[in-house]
């Protein structure tokens, strides 16, 4: 057992840590989410320049070759600064499909490419029938003939940063029945191909986002990653890895508010002084940091579970881990709003914002009471 | 970073595993299963197989007796053992006077004392706590005057735990009254058949005599029995405070009792399927299961992070405070569990006074145990002490 960073991943660490204190402050952050796209292309490229964003592919693809333990310290990181990029289906969704089931000529046309920053990707997976069922997918994949192109039709929702991307990563499926757990498979369709419309928005936490719709989408046969109708178990590992990320990134963000929230228990007078004096407040604090130091742990245990074979072990870990994260980070959000009093629900004031992404988090690929029962129905 | 324990720590596990298979007599696993009580000879017997083995005071310095363990080691070691279930060893031996006297002990002191401390010949018990010293522990009035050779000590202790079966204290008095509260506290360790002590018992909730308070009348503690220097007490009062605070998340043991939940909601009846197959019920553990994973590894994190100087890192309060949570919310589980049957009392069963077995007496631990597990995140600094502690160290507040 060990809980020691290597000197490549303290590299990392403080290298992306500096970056984001110098570039990345409130004030900066506001200007990046109230303009277009509602993130930094600036950031993205200095993300690229570090190497971050070809982090988890294989070097033989033009990545870095990274684990799940460096995806930790980014996302961490980006949680800390609640940074507005689209890291998570470029790199860790879509990515992570590109990854595991690419064909080598997708990953070395692609990956190059994601990790200069030049392309985009998004996930289109969830439907607004599924909630958080992976295998409820209806949107469709035929072809006439085995060789022949597949034609696409149906609704995905809620796909992040599905408006600036350049390429999506679409499930559908090719046989069976809306919940069957065999029958998907995933294309990489280009966003402006014909018969796909996008409606973008902005989420709650100020993430961007689309529905998406396909209306007979011709894409040819090598669009396809994998064997078709077998996918499933490859978005299960690419949303538990994702989930591992969501996580650290929850730390990251729980921690930060933390942080400004004793900061202010210093500063803040009433009564003739400072409101961190008061006992009451203090025990708040401290109840913050245990779940935020708990929340910690399972975030660690969830990146160490992450890339796990078995395929029940692993979700175990990783609702496990999902569903404490999500209440810890409604807890801290919450706590830290309460502790500054008023001025904690004005937009002015940071950690609102901090508790508007972490109660999106928990939303995010199944929150809190779907990960718990995930953890009830398949404990032994 | 890399949470998974390596071939050589899983090898030591096994190791650990076959030694409590074998070495944990039966008469006494089966107590710990039922959740009785044990006596005072059933816990020498069990020290001294572990004495024998060589793992009765693993912490410890090597020197003393100590295994040379890592940090990981020693925690698989404790995990093991409440999981076998086998007693843990008597606590203010091995986690509290035997290291106060290792750090500032005279070699004639450890000489006398380690042995006997760690077989457990000499039974020791805690003098600390008082009618108006409790949280507030500094504030303690129980005096020692210097009378030549000896301390001429009078006062009053309380929730002195097992006072009546030990042979031995360890006791903070106050030496000097003048002096700024926490300054003129003294560490002494008093002979309990010392004429002028008398020990009397107090009933907790859970219907079990177990602790106790004394009544010190002009007891005479020769001046070779204290620890350190004089006023100073306080210090390795705190160096023990802070060694029993890591000790005190104790893992192992809720861990355990959410199994035996488990497995007794597998043959109770619910609506005309197993408890455990409820909902509810599953979701309940579920929660205790992910929280204590969760303080296992932010054990495993303070643990190997803690300085070496045995200097307590003030995080490990967190332990302490998540620590006596779980254990109330895994009794509080049990409770669920058995329903009705949780309602009979007997008081010999507890005590492990007969153990003729029944069908029913499984359940009859389980509301007494249930009781006295909020005594957890009271002692050793309750957990609003905890909390201040952490405020103030940690959070700077």
């Amino acid at each position: 057992m060990d809980f020691e960073l290597t000197p490549d991943q303290q590299m990392i660490t403080d290298g992306l840590q500096r970056l984001l204190a110098e570039r990345y402050d409130f004030e900066h952050r506001k200007v990046h989410l109230f303009g277009a796209p509602g993130w930094s292309r600036d950031m993205w490229s200095r993300y690229a320049e570090m190497g971050l964003l070809g982090l988890p592919f294989a070097q033989s693809d033009g990545g870095l070759g990274c684990g799940p333990v460096e995806t930790m310290i980014v996302s961490e990181a980006f949680g800390r600064a609640l940074a507005l990029e689209p890291y998570i289906p470029t790199v860790l969704l879509a990515g992570g499909c590109l990854r595991l089931a690419g064909t080598p000529a997708q990953r070395s046309d692609l990956v190059p490419r994601i990790a200069e920053g030049s392309e985009l990707l998004a996930f289109a997976h969830v439907e607004r029938q599924a909630r958080y069922d992976l295998a409820d997918v209806t949107t469709t994949a035929q072809r006439p003939t085995a060789s022949a192109d597949w034609t696409l039709n149906g609704a995905k929702s809620f796909v992040l940063h599905a408006d600036t991307a350049d390429k999506l990563i679409v499930s559908a499926r090719v046989s069976g029945r809306q919940r069957d757990r065999s029958g998907l498979a995933l294309f990489l369709v280009d966003s402006n191909a014909p018969g796909v419309a996008r409606r973008a928005y902005v989420m709650q936490d100020g993430m961007r986002a689309a529905d998406v719709t396909l209306s007979n989408v011709r894409v040819s046969s090598d669009a396809l990653l994998g064997t078709a109708g077998n996918a499933l178990p490859i978005i299960e590992r690419v949303v538990d890895c994702t989930i591992a990320a969501l996580c650290a990134e929850a730390v990251g963000a729980m921690t930060r508010a933390h942080e400004l929230t004793v900061e202010y228990l210093k500063v803040r007078k009433q009564f003739g002084a400072p409101i961190g004096s008061f006992q009451a407040l203090q025990h708040r604090a401290v109840d913050m940091l245990v779940m935020i130091e708990q929340a910690r742990s399972l975030s660690m245990y969830a990146t160490m579970m992450a890339e796990e074979a078995d395929a029940k072990t692993r979700a175990q870990a990783i609702s496990a881990a999902k569903s404490y994260v999500g209440r810890a980070g409604k807890l801290v959000g919450e706590q830290a709003i309460q502790l500054h009093g008023g001025i904690g629900v004005t937009e002015e004031c940071a950690v609102g914002h901090y508790y508007r992404r972490l109660t999106m988090i928990d939303i995010l690929l199944g929150d809190s009471a779907h990960h718990l029962a995930v953890v009830a129905a398949s404990a032994d | 970073m890399d949470l998974r324990f390596t071939a050589d720590e899983l090898a030591f596990r096994d190791e650990v595993q076959q030694f409590f298979r074998i070495a944990v007599p039966a008469d006494i696993r089966r107590k710990c299963v039922l959740g009785q009580r044990l006596s005072k000879p059933e816990l020498q017997r069990w020290t001294r197989i572990l004495f024998e083995k060589g793992w009765a005071t693993p912490a410890w310095d090597p020197e003393w007796g100590g295994t040379g363990w890592s940090p990981v080691q020693q925690y698989i070691f404790k995990e093991e053992l409440h999981m076998a279930p086998a007693p843990e060893p008597l606590s203010f031996n091995v986690n509290m006077i035997g290291p106060v006297l290792i750090a500032f002990g005279t070699d004639e002191q450890k000489r006398r004392f380690l042995p006997s401390i760690a077989r457990l010949d000499y039974w020791f018990c805690q003098g600390f706590s008082e009618p108006g010293a409790g949280s507030d522990l500094a504030s303690l009035r129980t005096s020692a005057r210097l009378e030549g050779d000896h301390y001429m000590v009078n006062g009053q202790k309380l929730w002195t735990s097992t006072a009546h079966h030990a042979e031995w204290c360890f006791l903070l008095v106050r030496t000097d009254p003048n002096a700024k509260k926490q300054q003129g506290i003294t560490y002494l360790l008093m002979d309990m058949r010392s004429p002028g002590i008398t020990v009397r018992p107090i009933v907790t909730i859970d219907g079990h005599h177990e602790t106790n308070e004394m009544f010190l009348e002009n007891v005479r503690i020769p001046v070779g029995n204290r620890i350190g220097e004089e006023n100073k007490g306080w210090d390795y009062a705190k160096y023990l405070l802070g060694n029993e605070r890591s000790g005190i998340a104790r893992v192992g043991i809720s861990k355990m009792r959410v199994r035996r939940a488990k497995e007794l909601a597998r043959n109770i009846d619910a609506g005309g399927r197993p408890l455990s197959e409820d909902r509810g019920f599953r979701e309940r553990v579920a929660l205790l299961e992910i929280e204590l994973k969760a303080l296992e590894i932010t054990q495993m994190r303070l643990i190997s992070a803690a300085a070496p100087a045995g200097k307590p890192d003030p995080k490990s309060s967190i332990l302490k405070m998540k620590g006596s949570e779980l254990q109330q919310a895994a009794a509080q589980l049990l409770l669920e569990t058995a329903g009705y049957e949780a309602m009979e009392f007997d008081r010999d069963f507890l005590r492990g006074a007969h153990s003729t077995p029944s069908p029913h007496d499984w359940a009859l631990t389980i509301a007494p145990n249930h009781y006295f597990a909020r005594h957890v995140s009271i002692v050793g600094g309750s957990n609003e002490i905890q909390r201040n502690i952490l405020a103030k160290t940690v959070l700077g507040l």
